[in-house]
């Protein structure tokens, strides 16, 4: 039988490698002392995350007076950071779900680490709005549950609502997804380490698992239909945040443009943030051969196109301002470009607009420093994005007796900061303890493209 | 019960799907197939039917969206009806997002929670593994010596034709059905 092999695939895992090079690989950096770079990282988020609790824990004892907010400017700095947060979120579920349903192979490389990010994201996201109740041990008042006031019972046709089931929906998803594709590593992990406390603790984990493919058959299935649970889950949670905007009647957030608009950007800063974590994670843990300079043009190209779309709803926005008719929506709009906060604006379509179009060039997509840089530079556009709405739309309201400035706090920015700890704290300890790449699924492709010695029987 | 099983360990993907095909041709009992990662078209080899956890998926779902809907429905427009800004009790088109959200995690709970059950994939449950390197870059196929027809020499020169590493004998408990 004759073999014919396509030239146009190329290899998406470099180097020539067999299987158990790739258990090697993948295994080696979590089996090692930490080095110097990883305490040092370690150590930096720490202490980020340490000023963020300390700032929490004065806030909430004192109060959230604490914050800049005021009657006019009645949410600000950290709904900017739960947007952006969630934001961060939804690329990891596009890596892991939508890319999967679509059938492009090079996400095996950058999944797991695409999905832990999200889980971390979320949970950064989600202490923000319990953080603004004020009274975070009351938190669970946003749920229906049997009480003695009545019964009485949540609103369920308001968009805050909508956001708590959201967002714990997605967060309990995100994470089974995230274990059910760990199992098999986790296995894997169990059956290379000498009968210790570790190893007992991957045991209980990986729930015996042992390779049998009748059991790989249904977890193919389970891996496919939670795909597909998760890819309207992941675009619902981002309108629902959208709607909390929109629903309202204030000026500059009362559009229907909004759900596509959000959850593009949202795309757009979650592919700039798994970039600036994969660069980060290729180079120290040296995984080169795994997240190739292709997967890092690959996403790329995603950040290009969804910034394009979110460029596309800067000007469809405010075109229709203008076009509307009505004078409160033209004024914030002109307010944003042109006022106070006019800065803010800037930032934002630089960095959003302006500069991934560097990214046509493929000489920018394959040069690392310059992907990192703008990786960073996309995100410092997306929180500003988020700022401007919130900001922006608030500040200079209906009635101009009413129009305020605002100005965060450094409780508000310690508390951001911190959010940045927790974010890369979970990150390192994932690092450590975790497989970052899917052993599992990057064996499936190891052979494609690449021509194999078949021996004729 | 015991029952003898055969057990042939290969090296790459390739040598078990082809051994597992002709294993297969020749109607002999296969007991199953392990491998390091879901090898693409092994279903096909071995013959396995698609898996029926779409099922438990689709029923979930619906469950938990009826379930969440008449939830909604009830304690906003009967339990306890609360006037807000002068909206219906029965806010129909406010109910689905939640109700959405809700069908999305019932249905997903559960899939997992039957997959891990029929798999019998349980926390403390030790791995009986075939070849301690069958999570690492082996692959095993064992089949059941059914009866007296067993040929064991001619499986056995089948399985060395694909390339197999080993082919052992061995005497295991039977699982209880």
């Amino acid at each position: 039988m004759a073999k014919v092999y396509s030239v146009l695939t190329q290899p998406i895992i470099a180097g020539d490698k067999g299987l158990a090079q790739v258990t090697e690989d993948v295994c080696r950096p979590m089996q090692r002392r930490p080095g110097p770079l990883w305490w040092l990282a370690f150590l930096v988020a720490a202490t980020a995350l340490g000023f963020g609790v300390a700032a929490v824990g004065y806030q909430i004892a004192t109060g959230i007076g604490t914050w800049g907010l005021n009657t006019t400017v009645g949410w600000a700095f950290d709904i900017t950071n739960f947007v952006f947060w969630i934001g961060i979120g939804h690329a990891g579920t596009l890596i892991s779900a939508i890319l999967f349903l679509l059938r492009q192979r090079w996400r095996t490389s950058v999944n797991r680490s695409a999905e832990a990010m999200t889980l971390f994201a979320v949970i950064c996201a989600g202490l923000f709005p319990v953080i603004h109740m004020g009274r975070p041990w009351l938190a669970y008042w946003v749920f229906p549950y049997p009480n003695f006031r009545g019964p009485l019972w949540i609103n369920f046709r308001s968009p805050l609502a909508w956001d708590a089931f959201a967002i714990s929906t997605y967060f309990t998803i995100s994470a089974v997804f995230w274990y059910i594709g760990l199992i098999p590593d986790l296995a894997t992990i169990r059956d290379r380490l000498q009968p210790s406390l570790k190893k007992k603790l991957y045991e209980i984990f990986s729930l015996g698992w042992d390779g049998s493919y009748r059991t790989w058959n249904r977890y193919e299935m389970v891996y496919t239909l939670l795909a597909g649970l998760a890819t309207p889950l992941v675009v619902s949670v981002h309108t629902i945040v959208s709607w909390d905007f929109a629903t309202s009647v204030i000026a500059g957030w009362h559009a229907t443009i909004f759900p596509p608009y959000f959850v593009a950007g949202a795309i757009f800063s979650g592919m700039a943030m798994v970039l600036t974590l994969m660069i980060i994670a290729r180079k120290a843990m040296r995984l080169e051969d795994y997240i190739t300079v292709k997967h890092v043009e690959t996403m790329c190209k995603l950040v290009l196109a969804t910034g394009g779309m979110v460029g596309l709803a800067y000007l469809t926005e405010f075109f229709t301002a203008q076009y509307s008719g009505n004078a409160y929506e033209q004024f914030v709009f002109l307010n944003r470009a042109a006022g106070p906060f006019a800065w803010s604006y800037w930032i934002m379509v630089g960095c959003n607009v302006g500069i991934p179009q560097l990214l046509w060039f493929k000489r920018i997509r394959t040069s690392i420093p310059a992907v990192f840089l703008i990786s960073i530079l996309v995100n410092v556009g997306m929180w500003f994005e988020r700022f401007v709405i919130i900001v922006t739309s608030l500040h200079r309201d209906y009635l101009p007796a009413n129009w305020a400035d605002y100005s965060p706090t450094l409780v508000e920015i310690a508390t951001l900061v911190g959010s940045f700890g927790l974010f890369f704290t979970l990150f390192l300890l994932f690092c450590r303890f975790l497989p970052v790449i899917a052993m599992g699924e990057v064996k499936g492709v190891l052979s494609y493209g690449r021509s194999r010695e078949v021996t004729q029987s | 019960m015991t029952r003898r099983v055969l057990v042939g360990v290969f090296e790459s993907e390739d040598d078990i799907l082809a051994a597992t095909r002709d294993v297969r041709a020749r109607g002999l009992t296969i007991v199953d197939v392990y491998a390091p990662y879901a090898v693409h078209g092994m279903d096909r080899a071995m013959g396995l039917k698609s898996s029926r956890l779409s099922v438990v998926c689709l029923v979930a779902g619906a469950l938990g969206a009826i379930l969440k809907l008449w939830f909604e429905i009830w304690t906003a427009a009967i339990d306890w009806p609360v006037n807000v800004g002068g909206k219906p009790w029965n806010s129909l088109p406010a109910f689905v997002p939640i109700t959405f959200e809700v069908m999305v995690l019932f249905a997903g709970l559960s899939t997992v929670g039957a997959f891990l059950l029929v798999a019998r994939l349980l926390p403390g449950r030790r791995p009986r593994l075939v070849d301690p390197r069958v999570t690492d870059d082996r692959f095993a196929l064992v089949l059941e010596e059914t009866d007296a027809a067993f040929d064991l020499p001619a499986v056995e020169r089948l399985m060395q034709s694909h390339n197999a590493v080993r082919v052992e004998e061995r005497v295991e408990e039977a699982p209880g059905r």
